[in-house]
C-alpha cells in the first residue's frame, strides 16, 4: 500500500506539472505580476536609493504574498470544475498526502519562480549581497508556507461567489507571521544584524504548516464537495 | 444526570425558549454593571498625573479588547463542537457570537485611536496591541464573509468552523509575530496602550466594565441565536405552530 | 453487500426523499429513475461518500462507509456528471493518471486498446479539449475496462451524450462486470438494455 500511495502522489505532481507546462501562460502571468508589482513601488515612492534599500524587504515580500494569493484559485479551481477533484477525493489513498502533492506542484510552478527572480529585484533596490542571500533563503523557506496556508483558503472557497477577493480576506491575516519574519530577516541582514533567528522562526512556521495545513485542506475539500 | 440535561438543550427547539428567558437577565446585569463601571471610571477613579483625564477611555478600550479575544476563542470552540459532533445549534452559536466579537474589536480599535490622539498626537499608532487587534478584526470579517458567501447552511457551518479553528490556532502566532515586529522596528516600544499604574479603584472599575461587556455579549449572542434558530428551522413543525 | 438504510436527503428547504432503503448484492444492478431534481445524483453522491448522510446509514460489507474510508474507496468506482478529465491532457494521459490514482498499473498498449474499444483510436493523442462531448464521455468510461477488481460501480448518467453504438459498447462492459460478481448503481434517462442481468428499479420522487 505504501508503494501505491507514493505512485499516486507522483502521479498528481506529474500531472499538474504537465498541465502547467502546457498552459505556460498561467504560470508566467503570476511571475510577471510579481515583477511588475515590485517595480511599481519606486514609481510610487521615489527613487532615493537609501529609502528603496530600506523598503525593499517589505516590498518584495508583500509582492510575493499578493502573487501567491492570486494564484491560489488555480490550485483546486480547475479540478473542482471538471470533476477531477471528486475523483481525487475518492482515491483510496490518504487525501492529506494527495493534497500535499498538489501544493508541492503548485509551489513549484508559482513559488519557486519568485524565489529565483527575487535576488535580481533586490539588486534593483540596492540591497547588499548578504541581504540578497537572505532574501533568497527566506523566500525559499517562506513561499511553501504561503502555498500551504493558502491551500486551506482555496479549499474553503471553492465554487463560492466572491472568489479571489474572499480568499484574500481569509488568507492574508494568516500570512502576517510569515511576512513579518520573512521581511524581518532580510531587513536584519541589510542592516548587518544576524538573520538566523528570524529564518529559524520562518522555518518553524513552514514546518508547522507542513504538518497541519494539508489536513485542514483535506477537511475543507470534503466540505466543499458535499 | 447533568449530561442528560445538557443534551436536552442542544436541540434548537428546546434552547430557543431557554435563550429567551436568559437574555433579559443578562441585559439587566450588563446595564447595572455598566452604570457602576462608568461611575467608577468617570468619577471615582482619580485623574492620572501624566495623562490627565483622557486616559479614562481605557475603561472601555481594555474590556473591549479582552472581550474581542475571548469571544473569538469561544466562537472557535462552538464552531469546533459543531464540526466534530455535527450539531447545528453549536454552529449557530458561533455565528451568533461573531458579530459581537467583531463589534468589540471595532470598539477596541476606535477607543485605542482616541486614547492615542491626546497622548501622542496621532490618530493611529502601529503598536503591537492595536495592530494585533486590527488583524483580529480581519479574522472576524473573514469568518463573516465566508458565512455570507456560502448559500448551503451546513456547508457554511462546517467551512466557517474550519476557518475559525485555523484562525484560533494562528492568533497566538500572529500576536507573537506582531510583538516581535514592533520591538524590531521601534526599539524601546512606545506603546499607546501602556496604562497608568493602577490604583485599586481603577482596577475595580476595569473589572466591573469587563463583566458588563461580558454580560452584554452573552445577551447579544442569545438574542441573535434565537433569530438564527427561527431562520434555520423555519420549516420545522414547532416553528410553524408557534407563530408568536 | 451494499445496504442503504432509511436515508433522507434535504436540499435547500425541500426534502427530496426520506426513509429510503435498499440492498445491492453481487451480480445485481439498481437503476435509479425519477424526474430531474428528484435527488438521483444526490443519492449516488451519498453512496459514493461525497455527501454526508445526516440520518440513516449506508453500509458496505456491513461496515459504515464513513468509517471504512480508504477500504471502501478501494472497492468503488464513481463516475459523476462531470467527466473528471483534464482538458489539457490527452485521453491516454488522462487514463494513465486515473489508473495510477486508483492503484492500477497498465501498460501503454493496454491503455490504447481500451481507448480503441471505445472507438477512440484516432483521437487518443489529441488533447481532450478538442474532443466532442460524447468522445469525452467515452474516455471517462474507458476507465471501467480496468475496474473489474472494484466490485461497486456507481455511475451517474453513464450514457449521457453517447450515440447508439457507444451505448451498446457501454452496456457490454456493465454486463460483463455484473456477470463476474460486480454490482452497479446507476441513473440514466435513456432506454438501456441489460439483457440477462438482475436489474432492480428505484423511482425517486414518486411519493
Amino acid at each position: 500500500m505504501e508503494a501505491t500511495a507514493g505512485a499516486a502522489c507522483r502521479a498528481v505532481v506529474g500531472r499538474d506539472l504537465l498541465i502547467a507546462a502546457r498552459r505556460r501562460g498561467d504560470v508566467l502571468t503570476t511571475f510577471f505580476f510579481f515583477v511588475i508589482v515590485v517595480s511599481l513601488f519606486p514609481l510610487g515612492v521615489g527613487p532615493q536609493p537609501d529609502m528603496l534599500r530600506e523598503i525593499a524587504p517589505g516590498v518584495v515580500w508583500v509582492a510575493a504574498l499578493l502573487a501567491a494569493m492570486l494564484s491560489l484559485a488555480r490550485m483546486f479551481g480547475a479540478d473542482y470544475a471538471d470533476g477531477s477533484l471528486e475523483q481525487l477525493v475518492l482515491t483510496p489513498q490518504p487525501l492529506t498526502l494527495l493534497v500535499l502533492s498538489k501544493v508541492l506542484a503548485h509551489w513549484l510552478t508559482t513559488g519557486l519562480p519568485l524565489v529565483l527572480v527575487a535576488p535580481l529585484l533586490g539588486l534593483q533596490f540596492g540591497l547588499p549581497a548578504d541581504a540578497l542571500a537572505t532574501l533568497l533563503v527566506s523566500l525559499l523557506i517562506g513561499t511553501p508556507a504561503l502555498s500551504l496556508i493558502g491551500a486551506v483558503g482555496a479549499a474553503l472557497t471553492l465554487g463560492v461567489r466572491g472568489g479571489g477577493a474572499l480568499t484574500a480576506v481569509l488568507v492574508l491575516p494568516l500570512y502576517v507571521p510569515v511576512l513579518v519574519f520573512g521581511a524581518g530577516a532580510v531587513s536584519a541582514s541589510a542592516t548587518g544584524m544576524g538573520a538566523a533567528g528570524q529564518v529559524s522562526l520562518l522555518g518553524a512556521m513552514t514546518l508547522a504548516a507542513l504538518v497541519f495545513a494539508p489536513w485542514a485542506t483535506a477537511m475543507a475539500l470534503r466540505i466543499s464537495l458535499e | 444526570m447533568s449530561n442528560m440535561n445538557w443534551f436536552k438543550y442542544s436541540s434548537p427547539q428546546t434552547f430557543y425558549p431557554l435563550a429567551g428567558r436568559m437574555a433579559p437577565w443578562f441585559i439587566g446585569i450588563a446595564v447595572v454593571l455598566g452604570l457602576l463601571g462608568l461611575y467608577l471610571a468617570l468619577f471615582a477613579a482619580p485623574t492620572d498625573f501624566q495623562q490627565g483625564d483622557a486616559y479614562r477611555i481605557i475603561f472601555i478600550h481594555v474590556p473591549a479588547a479582552w472581550m474581542s479575544m475571548f469571544i473569538y476563542v469561544v466562537m472557535a470552540f462552538w464552531a469546533g463542537i459543531g464540526l466534530a459532533f455535527n450539531t447545528r445549534l453549536s454552529s449557530m452559536m458561533a455565528h451568533a457570537l461573531a458579530p459581537t466579537g467583531a463589534l468589540m474589536t471595532f470598539i477596541a480599535l476606535w477607543t485605542g485611536a482616541f486614547w492615542g490622539r491626546p497622548t501622542w498626537g496621532t490618530w493611529w499608532v502601529w503598536d503591537a496591541r492595536l495592530t494585533s487587534e486590527l488583524i483580529l478584526l480581519f479574522l472576524y470579517l473573514g469568518y463573516l464573509s465566508l458565512v455570507a458567501a456560502i448559500d448551503e447552511p451546513r456547508r457554511a457551518d462546517k467551512a466557517s468552523a474550519v476557518l475559525a479553528l485555523v484562525g484560533a490556532i494562528n492568533v497566538p502566532i500572529i500576536y507573537f509575530s506582531v510583538q516581535w515586529w514592533n520591538t524590531l522596528h521601534q526599539g524601546s516600544s512606545i506603546s499607546v496602550t501602556r496604562a497608568p499604574s493602577m490604583a485599586g479603584i481603577m482596577l475595580a472599575g476595569m473589572l466591573v466594565m469587563v463583566f458588563a461587556f461580558w454580560a452584554y455579549s452573552i445577551a447579544a449572542a442569545l438574542m441573535r441565536v434565537r433569530i438564527l434558530i427561527l431562520e434555520r428551522e423555519r420549516n420545522a413543525a414547532w416553528v410553524r405552530d408557534s407563530k408568536k | 453487500m451494499l445496504q442503504v438504510r432509511q436515508i433522507e436527503c434535504v436540499r435547500g428547504n425541500r426534502c427530496l426523499f426520506r426513509d429510503l432503503s435498499f440492498r445491492l448484492e453481487a451480480n445485481q444492478a439498481l437503476r435509479v429513475g425519477g424526474e430531474n431534481g428528484s435527488g438521483k445524483t444526490s443519492l449516488l453522491r451519498m453512496v459514493a461518500g461525497l455527501s454526508p448522510v445526516e440520518s440513516g446509514e449506508i453500509l458496505w460489507k456491513a461496515g459504515r462507509i464513513a468509517a471504512s474510508g480508504e477500504d471502501y474507496r478501494r472497492d468503488l468506482v464513481f463516475l459523476g456528471h462531470a467527466n473528471g478529465l483534464k482538458d489539457d491532457l490527452t485521453p491516454i494521459e488522462n487514463l494513465r493518471h486515473a489508473l495510477a490514482l486508483a492503484g492500477v498499473s497498465a501498460t501503454d498498449a493496454a491503455l490504447r486498446s481500451a481507448l480503441s474499444e471505445q472507438g477512440l483510436d484516432g483521437v487518443a493523442d489529441l488533447t481532450v479539449k478538442l474532443l466532442s462531448q460524447g468522445q469525452k464521455r467515452r474516455v471517462a468510461l474507458a476507465r471501467l475496462g480496468f475496474s473489474g477488481g472494484k466490485p461497486l460501480w456507481v455511475l451517474d448518467e453513464p450514457f449521457a451524450a453517447l450515440d447508439a453504438a457507444s451505448v451498446r459498447r457501454a452496456e457490454t462492459v456493465v454486463l460483463a462486470h455484473l456477470r463476474s460478481g460486480g454490482m452497479v448503481l446507476f441513473t440514466t434517462h435513456q432506454e438501456v438494455e441489460l439483457a440477462g442481468a438482475q436489474v432492480q428499479a428505484l423511482e425517486l420522487g414518486a411519493r
